[in-house]
Order: structure tokens, then sequence, then C-alpha cells
């Protein structure tokens, strides 16, 4: 059991009463704060969309509205539970849970706090740190795909349908962005183990990813996991004048709350994994308290959190939706090809200097042949179905283009 | 019963609930008439294996099996069965091949006995980590990532390579296939 040991000091006098307490207490808590903030998160978004559109917001339910959520929570619970004639009925049932377990799996990886010491033991603030670290997150991303993909064709739904092939596009399509950006955060780091990153960052604000890997690493991440979280500006996914209201149109009562809930949650999660992979999660400035020492890296955390959070609300509010297919350009054509060379830099400059400016230059020449491909593609001018316009056009539906053209032959 | 007596407890349990969860899964596969329902245990499979990768502590592989298999494969698997509409009706009795299902039969008996003829001879146990890389035991934590990143990377760079080379073909050749050259006439 010494392997334990090396993931987790909790471990190392093994595995006891008190320890198991321990790791109970630390699930127990996980879970109701992650519930508690998405409770809170749903209040916030709603309350910081209507400010900046000149609206009031919820009120009524409780102080400044608070209880809003619950109130929600309530009436949807005591809705009908409709299940479509023409649904799959196990699948249909099984699609919201395979929404909500990776949400709150992936939180379990995210280091709240610092160590803490109770009854001899030390207590990691995450609820747990496999040695496989940040891959849990991205294996739980992956998971998270079933619930979209499998509740939009369990429907038996055309909308549906549409919106879950595109929700499972977009998260597959970006999630490659998402990987290579880690694999720069992971060889900087040189462990998979979230706790470890967050220490690696800890000797201030010049440590701190964001700034140690140059901007662009983290600018592609922020983008990606925007696309993987289908938030606005990249929620094509819900696209209410295309698809009716997304994946989820045929769920109601409880079922839908569990989406509901899913959505907030890995709105938090995600910015929770942000801070951890580029803010150095609860790295901050410690006030000399004797025996509170330990709150403040969790207040940092929380302030650094809510600060993406908030911003997440801002893009929703600030920014217009993409298309379909130019959400597919920048995913395949700039993010990924980006964040492969900024990998390949970093590497080098891991190495030593030289191999970092042989690899800048190495970058530098497949940017130049892939700007020539990309302008050889684009040049293909051929047919309206095999190459969609540039950006700020509209795309004409295929069968009008063909009528069009026809007559204008005749 | 008597070999599994020989070794710890919990790793004996988490064998057992893995090879559950893999056989159930692969029997879902073959005997599910709808094609979704099939993927799905597909998916189960799958986390079997990789809680059966946890256990022999292969820590680095579980989480690629989920990422790569569970999160990129079986979606694509998906994307096909939705795409082509063969998802509701289903023609799993038309046997395109005559004299298939005795010719498949005598296959499994002999894969199977051949399986438990290798099995017998040697020292497979269960749940017991493995032992790999020329003797050594798999190191725990990140070191695992190293170990795996060396042997790809110096013993076995030329299968790397290789396969890396046979995926790029594939995909060229995917594509090659899939390129329909429309000329510019008709559309314009």
């Amino acid at each position: 059991m010494n392997w334990l040991a090396s993931v987790d000091p909790l471990y190392a006098h093994g595995i006891t009463a008190v320890v198991i307490l321990i790791a109970l207490i630390k699930i127990v808590a996980g879970f109701a704060s992650i519930m508690g903030a998405v409770i809170l998160m749903i209040w916030f978004e709603r309350k910081v969309i209507s400010k900046m559109q000149s609206r009031i917001g919820p009120q009524r339910w409780g102080p400044f509205g608070l209880l809003q959520t619950l109130a929600d929570g309530i009436k949807l619970f005591f809705k009908e539970d409709l299940i479509p004639a023409e649904a799959d009925r196990f699948v249909f049932k099984l699609a919201p849970y395979l929404c909500l377990v990776p949400a709150l799996i992936t939180f379990s990886i995210v280091p709240v706090g610092g160590t803490l010491h109770i009854a001899g033991h030390t207590v990691m603030l995450q609820v747990a740190n496999p040695p496989m670290g940040i891959l849990v997150m991205l294996a739980m991303s992956g998971i998270s795909v079933y619930g979209v993909m499998l509740a939009g064709w369990a429907s038996g739904s055309k909308y549906p349908l549409i919106s879950s092939v595109r929700a499972s596009a977009q998260m597959i399509s970006y999630e490659a962005a998402l990987g290579m950006t880690i694999v720069t955060i992971i060889l900087a780091t040189g462990s998979l183990s979230t706790h470890d990153i967050v220490t690696s960052q800890a000797h201030g604000v010049w440590h701190w990813n964001l700034i140690r890997l140059g901007v662009v690493p983290f600018v592609v991440f922020l983008i990606a996991i925007t696309a993987e979280l289908n938030r606005p500006p990249f929620d094509v996914v819900e696209a209410e004048t295309e698809l009716v209201g997304g994946f989820n149109t045929e769920y109601s009562s409880l079922r839908f709350a569990l989406f509901y809930l899913a959505e907030f949650m890995n709105t938090i999660t995600m910015s929770a994994i942000m801070v951890t992979l580029f803010f150095g999660g609860p790295a901050g400035y410690i006030p000399p308290i004797h025996h509170f020492a330990w709150v403040f890296p969790i207040l940092w955390f929380l302030g650094k959190t809510v600060a993406f959070a908030f911003s997440y609300i801002w893009f929703r509010a600030a920014l217009p939706r993409f298309r379909y297919d130019q959400l597919m350009d920048l995913g395949w054509k700039r993010l990924i090809p980006l964040s492969l060379g900024w990998m390949l830099i970093v590497a080098g400059f891991l190495v030593n200097r030289w191999w970092g400016i042989s690899m800048m230059g190495t970058v530098i020449l497949g940017w130049f042949v892939l700007t020539r491909a990309y302008s050889l593609g684009a040049d293909r001018t051929v047919g309206s179905e095999s190459v969609l316009p540039e950006v700020g056009q509209r795309p004409t539906p295929s069968r009008l283009y063909r009528q069009r053209t026809t007559k204008g032959e005749n | 019963m008597m070999l599994a007596l020989a070794y710890a407890v919990p790793s004996v349990i988490v064998f057992v609930a893995a090879a559950a969860l893999i056989l159930t899964g692969a029997i879902g596969v073959i005997s599910l008439k709808n094609p979704v329902h099939a993927a799905l245990s597909l998916i189960m499979t799958l986390f079997g294996v990789a809680v059966a990768f946890i256990a022999q502590q292969a820590d680095f592989l579980a989480a690629v099996q989920i990422i790569v298999y569970a999160g990129a494969i079986v979606v694509l698997f998906l994307f096909v069965i939705m795409f082509l509409g063969v998802d509701r009706r289903e023609g799993v009795d038309v046997q395109p091949l005559v004299s298939q299902k005795p010719l498949a039969l005598v296959g499994v008996v002999i894969t199977v006995s051949a399986i438990i003829f290798t099995m017998s001879r040697s020292s497979w146990v269960t749940g017991v980590p493995s032992l790999s890389l020329g003797g050594t035991r798999l190191a725990t934590g990140s070191h695992n990532v190293k170990q795996l990143g060396t042997s790809i990377f110096t013993t076995y760079l030329f299968a790397f390579e290789a396969t890396a080379a046979l995926l790029i073909i594939a995909v060229v050749g995917a594509v090659l296939l899939a390129r329909r050259e429309r000329v510019l006439e008709e559309a314009s």
C-alpha cells in the first residue's frame, strides 16, 4: 500500500478508521460545497446578466433573490416527468447522470487549499489526488460528451438529435487543443498530479503558468474550455432560433434540473481547473495570523474562481454566437496548430536554448506551410457544398443555390 | 479459489469487479439488438479494462484508455450509427455468409482452449501487479509516465514511429477516397 502514500500523505501511516473518516468527510464536504456553489452560481449568473442588460433579475425569494434557485428547484421537482413516446427509455433516463457525474468527479481533483494537520494526519484540501491527476479531467470531459450525445439521440426527436451531434462534434474537436495545452503544463511541471501543478506555481506571480509558459496556452485553453462547456459564444448547441432549445428540449422535471445543474457545475469546475492550471490555485499572499493561516489559501482560490465565473457570464452578455462552421474552423485550423506549435517551442526551451530556437524556426516554417495550405484550400472554390464561404457571409442553402445556378445557365 | 486466497483480498475484489464489468459489457456488445445499446456496453467494457489497468498500477494507461477509447473512438462509432440511421431497424437475422455460425463456433472453441492452455502453463494469476519491462515493477505516480515514455522513445521507437506512419497513411487514404473532385463549371 506504499504507493497510496506516495500519492496522498494521508495514507502514510496505513489505513485506519480515522483516515477513512477523514476521507469520507472530504468527500461529503466537497459534494456539499460544489452543490452550494452551483446554487449560488445560478443566482450569480442571473443577477449579473440582468445587471448587464439593465434588468433587475431575481429579487423575490430571500435577500437579493438568493433563494430563487431553490424555488426553481422545488418547482421543477413538482412538474410532470415526461418521456416522449419515441424515446429510448433506458438511455433517456441514463443521459442526465452521464452529464452530472463527470462534473462532480472533475471537481474532486481540484486543490482548494493548502495542507492541514488533523490528529497527526496530513490532509490535503482536495477530495482526491490521483496519480493521473489532470488526465482525470480530460477523461471526464470525454465522458460528458456521452451525456449530451445520448440525451439528444434518446429523445427520438429531430432537433435534439441535431443539437447533440453538433455538441459532441464540437466537444471532441476542442478536446485536442485542450489536451495539447495541458501537455504544455505537464511538461513545465514534470508531474500529472494537480497538487504538484499547484505547488510548482507557489513561489509568486512570476511562477504562475500563465506567465511562465507565455500567455498563449492560457488563451487557447480559455477558448477551448469555453467551447467544451458549450457556453456562449460557443453555444451553437442551444441556438434557440435554429434548434428550439438544444439537446435537452424533450426533458422536463428533475431530469431537466439535472442537466441544468450539470451545466453550471461544469462552469464552476472548469473555472477552478483554470485557476489550478494557470493561476497557481490557492497560491497568494498569506498574512501572518496564527491558527487561521490555512483560511487564506482557500479565500485566494475562491476569489480567483469567482473572477473566472464572472468572466464567463461577461462572455455570455457581450459576445455574439459563432456560426457552426466558424466554430469548427477556429478549433481545427487555428487552435490545434497553435497549441501544438507552442507545445513544441516550450518543450524545446525546456531542453536548452538552442533546441528552443530551432523548434521556434520549425514552428514558423510549419506556420508558412499551413498558411499556404489554407489559402490553396480556400482557392479551391468548387461548388457550394465543398467549401464554405469566408467569415461574414451567409452560406447559401445548397438547394436554392443549385436552382438559381441551373436557371442562370438555361 | 485456492489461488485467489493466496493474494491480498482487496486486489481480488477489484479484479472480480473489473472482470464482471468487462464480461457483462462484452456480452452486451454481442447480444443487444440496438447498436447504440451495444456501443454503450462497449464503454462499460472499456471502463472495466481501465479499472484492471489501475489495479495493475498502470495509471497512465487507464487514463489514456478512457480518454482515447471511451472519449473518442466509441463516440465516433456512435456518430456513424446515428448518421447512417441504423439505430432502429436492424437486420441481425440475415446471414450474409452461409455456414458462418458453426465455423464461428469452431473458431471460438479453438481460441478459448488455446487461451486456457496458455494460462495453465504460465503463471497468470488474478489481481497481482504483473511484471513488465524486463522483470522490473512498474513505477507509481509520475514515474509511471516517465517509464512508459522512455520505453516508447528508446526501446520501441521503431514500432512507435511505424504506427504513426500507418495512421497517417490511413488518414491520407481516407481523405483521398472520400474526396470528390467537383469541377468549377458544375457550380457556376
